[in-house]
């Protein structure tokens, strides 16, 4: 689905990772840990193209991402919902809207109608489907993230910190909702510093875990 | 044909994607339709000048005026002698001496009424009526040379030239500024598209993270643009009537300042002015947005 072969990526003079690889087959589950600053995000960001390596090759479903011209970034998209840590609404617009916005852009508004009320039940924001984004707690609103980043059915999940601002049971709630997607066949990678809610899922999905510290991206083993 | 019928019909609920910003529409609206206005005003002016100076230099293209030399001993033989040279001539339709107070009248704006015109060595005056395609002035001025010696032919070139140039400048003017106003109207919709855009650089990050193409993002843009500039416009058109119909009215050929306005086919660019407008709207908001998309990469 997602490969990344000897990447390198810095910002401006400093590297932060270099020669790094990491291979995402169809249907597995990862979970990304590492300290704060470490590039987990980064690391999220050149698997879904909106940033491009320095050296060695991302190729999203066998096409090597630098080759892609715009319009090839933005259909390898559709193919992969982000969950992303700061959410990213579009505060002007109800949370159905906003769940529904990947088929808006993809010129699919008809499907929304068909799939949005399903998709509202299962994260369990019906009743605020009219609300706007400032208006809902943490909780709902990376509830409603995960609900957008899955609407257009995609074939990779990638969540960034997708519980840093629930509680314990949200958090729970949230990661059984992406355990149910990959076990729809839904490729997961999860970005995430919760080593706790790491140990407590591993018993209900079977997960890599990777660990990226000091521009390394190694397996975690039995420390977890 | 899709393209337009897309930017007309649009799509509520992609139109929603991006935020609507009240101040950036209505002065969008309010300098489309000043221009258009100014468009307006422009073009008339500059058509009826065209029709004002086309009439005056068919006019006189098609009269001529033979001034007899001042002799009062043989007034009526020279007269007889000139009428029969120009009754004669191929091209010459009517050729008719001005009656004294004809004469008078003419001299009236330097010398003042009641003119003693009989007590003045004044030349006797014959208007002339030709037809262009067989008319030769120089060959009635040979035999005029030959059989009226000191009459002197005036075909009113002397003052056609002159009008037809002016007539020419005013319309290269008004080219010019019309020209000059839809350059205004691209440079104005260019900053007030990227105003807008650099204004919603987060809703374009978010377009672009769940997947939306340039041309969808864009196309938000231009839609908005494209309208309120041809609604502007409309605003403007219609102002521009209705001053026109306000202008005083006069006789064809008049004066440039007396019935300003369009004739004929002229009113469609009451139509078109609007329907530029967009057009113009249009390509600068699509190169304004593509531009500042790509620099976003």
């Amino acid at each position: 689905m997602i490969e990344l072969d000897k990447v390198s990526y810095g910002f401006g003079g400093t590297t932060l990772f270099s020669q790094l690889s990491l291979a995402l087959a169809a249907g597995s589950f990862h979970f990304l840990t590492g300290p704060s600053g470490a590039g987990k995000t980064t690391l999220l960001r050149l698997c879904y193209a909106d940033l491009l390596a320095r050296s060695g090759k991302v190729r999203l479903f066998g096409q090597d991402a630098a080759a892609l011209d715009r319009d090839g970034v933005a259909l390898a998209r559709r193919r992969i919902g982000v969950v992303h840590q700061d959410c990213a609404f579009l505060d002007h617009l109800s949370i159905a809207e906003n769940i529904a916005l990947p088929l808006t852009v993809a010129d699919r508004t008809a499907e929304a109608a068909q799939n949005l009320p399903e998709l509202l039940n299962w994260v369990g924001l019906s009743a605020q489907a009219a609300q706007r984004p400032p208006q809902l707690s943490g909780g709902e609103r990376q509830r409603a993230a995960l609900a957008r980043a899955v609407i257009m059915s995609p074939d990779v999940i990638i969540a960034d910190e997708p519980t840093g601002n629930v509680d314990w049971e949200m958090s729970q709630r949230l990661m059984r909702l992406l355990v149910e997607l990959n076990k729809m066949g839904k490729t997961i990678l999860i970005a995430t510093h919760d080593l706790h809610m790491i140990r407590t899922m591993k018993a209900e999905v079977s997960a890599r875990v990777l660990r990226l510290r000091d521009g390394q991206l190694m397996q975690a083993g039995a420390e977890l | 044909m899709k393209t337009v019928l897309e930017l007309i019909i649009g799509d509520p609920q992609a139109d929603r994607a991006v935020p609507p910003t009240g101040s950036t529409a209505r002065l969008t609206v309010f300098v489309a339709a000043v221009m258009a206005f100014l468009a307006i005003m422009a073009l008339a002016i500059s058509m009826t000048a065209g029709r004002v100076a086309d009439l005056w230099a068919q006019e006189l293209a098609q009269s001529a005026t033979l001034r007899l030399p001042v002799d009062a001993q043989n007034a009526d033989a020279l007269l007889l002698s000139a009428l029969d040279v120009l009754e004669t001539t191929p091209g010459v339709i009517s050729a008719r001496a001005l009656s004294t107070d004809e004469q008078e009248a003419l001299l009236a704006p330097w010398f003042g009424p009641d003119l003693p015109l009989s007590d003045l060595p004044i030349p006797q005056l014959i208007a002339i009526v030709t037809d262009d395609a067989t008319y030769d002035a120089e060959g009635l001025r040979a035999r005029l040379q030959a059989q009226v010696p000191g009459a002197v032919l005036d075909d009113h070139s002397v003052w056609r030239a002159p009008l037809m140039d002016a007539a020419g400048r005013v319309r290269l003017i008004s080219t010019m500024v019309t020209l000059l106003i839809a350059a205004t109207v691209a440079a104005m919709i260019t900053l007030a598209a990227q105003a807008s855009l650099a204004a919603n650089v987060q809703v374009i990050r978010v377009l672009r993270l769940v997947g939306a193409r340039d041309g969808y993002i864009a196309r938000a843009f231009v839609r908005r643009f494209t309208l309120r500039a041809g609604f502007g416009a409309i605003l403007g058109v219609i102002l521009g009537a209705i001053a026109l119909a306000l202008m005083p009215e006069g006789e064809a050929g008049q004066s440039i300042l007396l019935g300003v306005g369009f004739a004929g086919a002229e009113w469609l660019w009451l139509v078109a002015i609007p329907l530029l407008s967009a057009i113009v709207a249009f390509f600068a908001t699509r190169a304004a947005a593509f531009r500042r998309l790509r620099e976003q990469t």
